[in-house]
């Protein structure tokens, strides 16, 4: 990617990678100030019942934080606090977002704007839901381009190239000219990582990005995940309801439930010891009815 | 032991002009007592797979044998009269649009035995044994769908397919819609059948589970078949199936799940293994 900033240099949490793609801790990063954060951070419906009390949440350069969780345990609202994208009829009630130092807790839309894309990107479950299904998706990826990373129009139909080719597609050219109905899901979501990094972010939010996806897919698409981070610098939240995801992919992890996070610190002391039965329930279940058990005698 | 259900070099061809076909020469048995899981992922023809076995599509070769009847020469009334005696029965992935919204969940779960003309006591009887037998009370089938979670409703689903006494239930994804904790008592439920199936020589239940999630099947299966592209590449034992696959694509599936505390085999075995499947 000829355009990219070249934060790899910048960040100190890069300078390692597991040879087999297993993430390895650096203490660097947790004295670089962070990227993103909530603070305290409270969401509540508007006749007031609160949904999340009070989360803090932190993601430094370079760093890929996991956030695990079921239905209903405020993962996802808390991810979508952090990109300006509540859900209607919810609101912060109390605490701060920072992205980047800055506080958007109660910035208005075009402030967001600037952020949301630009330094922040994001993918959901469900890539078809975020794309035209009338417009080829190169058109789409050239106007994301041109509009949030500013590239030149004569320019955009390259990097779109380009940037699709760098997340490892093959037959980039037929995939630009296709229909959201004409590709599979992993390349729909292929398709989408490429819409969020399109403005070279700093932060890439991928909440439950990998769950309705063949197991084969998602491998590769955490393999991409694990490349992005050590080649870009990316910081990475990976919101995931399976604790074995995270495990693969994040030094950091927390544990949501019911609104607050019960457990969190280095996804490898937390899978040794963890420390509330929730975790402990979690991976219990694993060990019960898991492949492990098939795998590790 | 007399399979209760037998496929055997079942081809299936769908879409017209061109007629594309999606499974090939695909042959698989359950047995009384036995859980077969069939996994594959999209493509992989699965679903067509229960859709023959349903009747739901038409075979272009082989057979169907449900109990030693051959169900793709069933037609009209007798296609109908097979289907109410309810020897084989479904569970499909969202009980939510196999519920009745507006009836109280024991209600759905006593329907096929009200159409067969069980006698109400009778009836009472098996509805509470088939909650108990996933772990459900009767106060909560009092409720209605929308007022139990996902993995009620799922729990429900397969109670309302125990009740009519089937001899082979047939679970098409039956826990992909679930959060983990609603995923597992689902496991437990379909655990504790198949351990209350064991001992019970031919009058045992059957099931087929078909699923994407290698991983639910691994833990409720005792068989594993692996459909790839519209063919059987692998069918043995989980045990077996699980620590020593054969066929690349078993390989590449199992390196690709998730786990915790277990190396996953490196990315450039997997990205051999793939080429090799793709070869």
């Amino acid at each position: 990617m000829p355009r990219l900033r070249d934060r790899v240099a910048a960040s100190p949490s890069l300078t390692t990678s597991g040879a087999k793609g297993v993430p390895s801790f650096d203490e660097a990063s947790l004295v670089a100030p962070a990227v993103a954060a909530v603070r305290g951070l409270r969401v509540s419906t508007l006749d007031g019942t609160e949904l999340v009390h009070g989360v803090d949440l932190a993601v430094r350069p370079g760093e890929a934080l996991g956030v695990v969780g079921e239905s209903g345990s405020g993962k996802t609202l808390t991810c979508r606090a952090l990109l300006g994208i509540l859900p209607a009829g919810t609101r912060i009630t109390g605490g701060a977002v920072l992205i980047e130092g800055q506080d958007l807790a109660h910035a208005d839309e075009r402030a967001w704007r600037d952020v949301r894309g630009r330094r922040l990107g994001a993918v959901f479950q469900d890539p078809a839901s975020y794309i035209n299904p009338a417009v080829r998706v190169g058109a789409q990826l050239e106007e994301v381009l041109r509009v949030t990373a500013g590239v030149p129009r004569r320019q955009t139909r390259e990097r779109a190239r380009e940037l699709l080719d760098s997340l490892g597609l093959r037959d980039v050219d037929l995939v630009l000219r296709r229909r959201v109905g004409e590709l599979s899901g992993g390349m729909l979501q292929r398709v989408l990582i490429a819409m969020a990094l399109a403005a070279d972010p700093a932060v890439l939010i991928a909440d439950e990005a990998t769950t309705a996806l063949d197991v084969t897919v998602q491998a590769e698409l955490l393999d991409l995940l694990r490349d992005l981070r050590r080649e870009r610098g990316l910081a990475l939240i990976l919101v995931s309801h399976d604790l074995a995801v995270v495990s693969q992919v994040c030094e950091r992890v927390l544990v949501f439930r019911d609104g607050a996070i019960v457990e969190g610190g280095a996804t490898a002391r937390v899978l040794r010891a963890p420390g509330h039965p929730y975790t402990r329930e979690l991976l219990a279940a694993h060990a019960e009815y898991g492949l492990e058990r098939y795998l590790r005698s | 032991m007399t399979a209760l259900l037998e496929v055997e070099d079942l081809s299936v061809d769908l879409g017209r002009a061109p007629r594309v076909r999606v499974l090939h020469d695909v042959s698989l048995r359950v047995r009384p007592g036995e859980v077969v899981g069939v996994v594959g992922e999209s493509g992989s023809g699965k679903t067509t797979l229960a859709r023959a076995i349903l009747r739901a599509v038409d075979a272009s070769t082989g057979r169907i044998v449900v109990q030693g009847r051959e169900v793709q020469a069933l037609r009209g009334r007798r296609l109908r009269d097979w289907r109410r005696a309810g020897a084989a029965q479904y569970v499909f992935q969202d009980p939510l649009r196999s519920l009745d919204p507006g009836v109280r969940v024991v209600d759905s779960v006593a329907e096929g035995l009200r159409i067969a003309g069980v006698p109400r006591d009778e009836a009472a009887a098996r509805v509470t044994a088939a909650l108990a037998a996933v772990g459900l009370s009767d106060e909560l089938a009092r409720r209605r769908p929308a007022e139990l979670s996902g993995g009620q409703r799922q729990r429900i689903a397969i109670a309302r397919a125990l009740a009519v006494e089937p001899r082979l239930l047939i679970l098409d994804e039956p826990v992909s819609a679930l959060d983990a904790a609603s995923r597992d008592r689902v496991i437990r439920a379909l655990i504790g059948l198949r351990d209350a199936a064991a001992g019970r020589g031919d009058d045992a239940l059957g099931m087929l589970v078909i699923s994407h999630d290698i991983g639910s099947l691994a833990a409720v299966s005792d068989r594993l078949v692996v459909l790839y592209r519209g063919r059987v590449v692998e069918d043995g034992l989980t045990r077996d199936v699980v620590s020593s696959p054969r066929h690349p694509y078993t390989r590449l599936l199992i390196s690709s799940v998730p786990l915790i505390g277990v190396d996953a085999p490196d990315r450039a075995e997997r990205t051999a293994l793939r080429a090799l499947v793709d070869a």
